[in-house]
């Protein structure tokens, strides 16, 4: 038998190969480069409050587009927190190092970063006031500084009760989640009763209620001891999810899993000696005992915010002090040289990374236009993403917009309301690489 | 999402594999893709010999990969769920096979020389 089975390529020589290769490696640099923008010159004095997602990925964006700009960064925090991670070490699956890096990590040359926290912002006098004292004037101000966990709204709450007492609180930062997964390893060991919550507030990520809440369910069910756990989840109010199909997919998802759900139930206190926790309902005070729960509290805009004239003055936004914008543009309602991004935002949805991924290049726009001279048309229309992590090793991949419309990436591909293991593969691979690729100004 | 773009698609997996490494993996991908090449300009084809050696490897290499990608994610095969979940498990399963088998018969190739058949006397 001949070992040819047939001649794939005509004669040619080496040199020959070898400039061909060449050529294509050449092509495809040039193929991946981005478009070449000139900055444009400014002496704009520009601020920005908070060094978290929006923050930072803004004061790239900007740098990327200004030349000449005075930027000034203002943060006391050294670690940025790559919070869409909390779920993963709430699970068990990362350690408490794996959503933390440093602030300095992710600026840009050319910056100026204050480290220290904004204590007063007056939008009259178009200034910032920091915690010891520096007045800093800007031109246009950017608003990212997230927002306040409000622990102390929970009556008989402390952080330092965390992994004690079967009690959890995964949003407090990476060491409360790991403690939290600590006791939820407990529990799932010992069994009882989890009881899950979600605020009445505004909140970040509201999927991560639900997500814990299945994981919790699947770790009691692959440990063999899903029938000595019982697992209740209190609902804010008469739904589990603010987007109507997808609230059906969960109330379903909770059918098949056994999981019991009550609606209109919101907590204010918390016994950790009995372990009990008390609700406020439309029939009055109620108790529920729990074994194992994961505290969320009600989440505000930071007293910085809420002591200025930047909060919205009426409707759902203004008793948490979420700051005025205009939805579309997130440009202020009544400071128009003022916009905010990210938690504080006052607009319907909003509260998630992958907003902030879409929020950064809008008000970039708007903001680089005001400098030109001309306007923008770019809209932030609501999205948000959710990978609703149902199990360990499936997620649903939800999108959706301010018209509760869902918005897949991936239309007739990945079906956003069906358990995927891709999607969890998104979630464990690719999401926190699309962070910091989105942090730096690149995505 | 927003958009997709190219451009986006390097700055994330430079994120996931850091800078260095994704490029030298780009690199290294080129390297034994020119390797391969070569070896069938050299061979003036593809000898049947080693190719099927590196198909058995190939099989292997594939399966590995699946597993490396399951381990790394904290998953297992029982969490597929849907037919994307199918497709993007044989697509890992291809790209580690081909890859396999382009490294195999490289190495094959390099290893053991073909021998050039005995000159053809004149008639």
């Amino acid at each position: 038998m001949s070992e040819h089975i047939h001649a794939l390529l005509p004669r040619s020589n080496r040199r020959d190969f070898l400039r061909l290769m060449g050529g294509g490696l050449a092509a495809l640099t040039v193929a991946g480069a981005a478009p070449a923008r000139q900055p444009v010159q400014t002496r704009a004095r520009i601020v920005i409050v908070g060094a978290g997602a929006a923050g930072t990925a803004l004061a790239n964006r900007l740098s990327q587009q200004l030349a000449g700009a005075r930027i000034t960064l203002i943060d006391a925090r050294q670690q940025h927190l790559y919070q869409p991670g909390f779920t993963l070490v709430a699970a068990g699956l990362k350690n408490a190092a794996y959503p933390v890096s440093s602030t300095a990590e992710w600026l840009p040359d050319g910056i100026e970063w204050i480290q220290h926290r904004a204590a007063e912002i007056d939008p009259e006098a178009n200034a910032v006031v920091t915690a010891d004292g520096m007045r800093v004037p800007y031109d246009y101000l950017m608003l990212a500084p997230g927002l306040k966990l409000d622990f102390d709204a929970i009556e008989g709450m402390s952080l330092e009760l965390v992994g004690q007492h079967g009690i959890g609180a995964v949003y407090a930062g990476p060491e409360y989640a790991a403690k939290t997964w600590a006791a939820m390893d407990r529990f799932t060991d010992t069994g009882g009763v989890a009881l899950f919550t979600r605020p009445a507030t505004e909140m970040k990520c509201a999927g991560a209620p639900l997500k814990y809440t299945f994981l919790t369910e699947d770790y009691a069910r692959r440990k063999g001891n899903r029938g000595k756990v019982e697992i209740r989840y209190a609902a804010h109010g008469n739904t589990l999810f603010s987007v109507p199909i997808v609230h059906e997919k969960v109330r379903m998802l909770f059918a098949q899993r056994g999981i019991h759900t009550v609606y209109d139930h919101v907590m204010t206190a918390i016994d950790p000696g009995r372990r009990i926790a008390t609700f406020d309902t439309p029939d009055g005070p109620v108790e529920l005992g729990y074994d194992f729960t994961n505290v969320i509290p009600p989440m505000r805009a930071p007293d910085v915010i809420r002591n200025t004239p930047l909060p919205w003055q009426s409707g759902p936004f203004a008793a948490d002090g979420w700051v005025e914008v205009d939805k579309h543009t997130l440009r202020h309602v009544r400071y128009p040289n003022v916009f905010a991004l990210g938690d504080v935002a006052g607009v319907p949805k909003g509260k998630t990374a992958a907003s902030v991924k879409w929020q950064v290049p809008v008000a970039a726009a708007h903001l680089v236009a005001d400098i030109r001279g001309t306007t923008s048309d770019e809209v932030y229309n609501g999205y948000t993403s959710c990978p609703l992590i149902t199990r360990v090793g499936r997620a649903m991949l939800v999108e959706f917009d301010y018209n509760n419309d869902l918005t897949p990436s991936f239309p007739g591909i990945i079906a956003p309301l069906e358990e995927l293991w891709i999607s969890w593969l998104m979630k464990e691979i690719a999401l926190k690489a699309t962070y910091y690729a989105m942090v730096r100004g690149r995505a | 999402m927003k958009e997709l773009t190219f451009s986006t698609m390097i700055a994330v997996f430079e994120e996931i594999f850091g800078p260095l490494l994704f490029w030298a993996m780009v690199v290294l991908a080129l390297l034994g893709l020119m390797a391969f090449v070569y070896m069938l300009i050299r061979d003036r084809g593809l000898r049947a010999l080693p190719f099927v050696r590196a198909e058995v490897v190939g099989l292997v290499g594939g399966v590995l990969a699946v597993w490396f990608v399951l381990f790394m994610t904290s998953s297992r095969i029982t969490h597929l769920g849907g037919p994307i979940d199918l497709i993007t498990v044989l697509l890992i399963w291809a790209v580690g096979a081909v890859g396999t088998v382009m490294v195999a018969y490289v190495v094959q190739g390099l290893l053991f020389r073909r021998r050039r058949p005995p000159p053809t006397p004149p008639a």
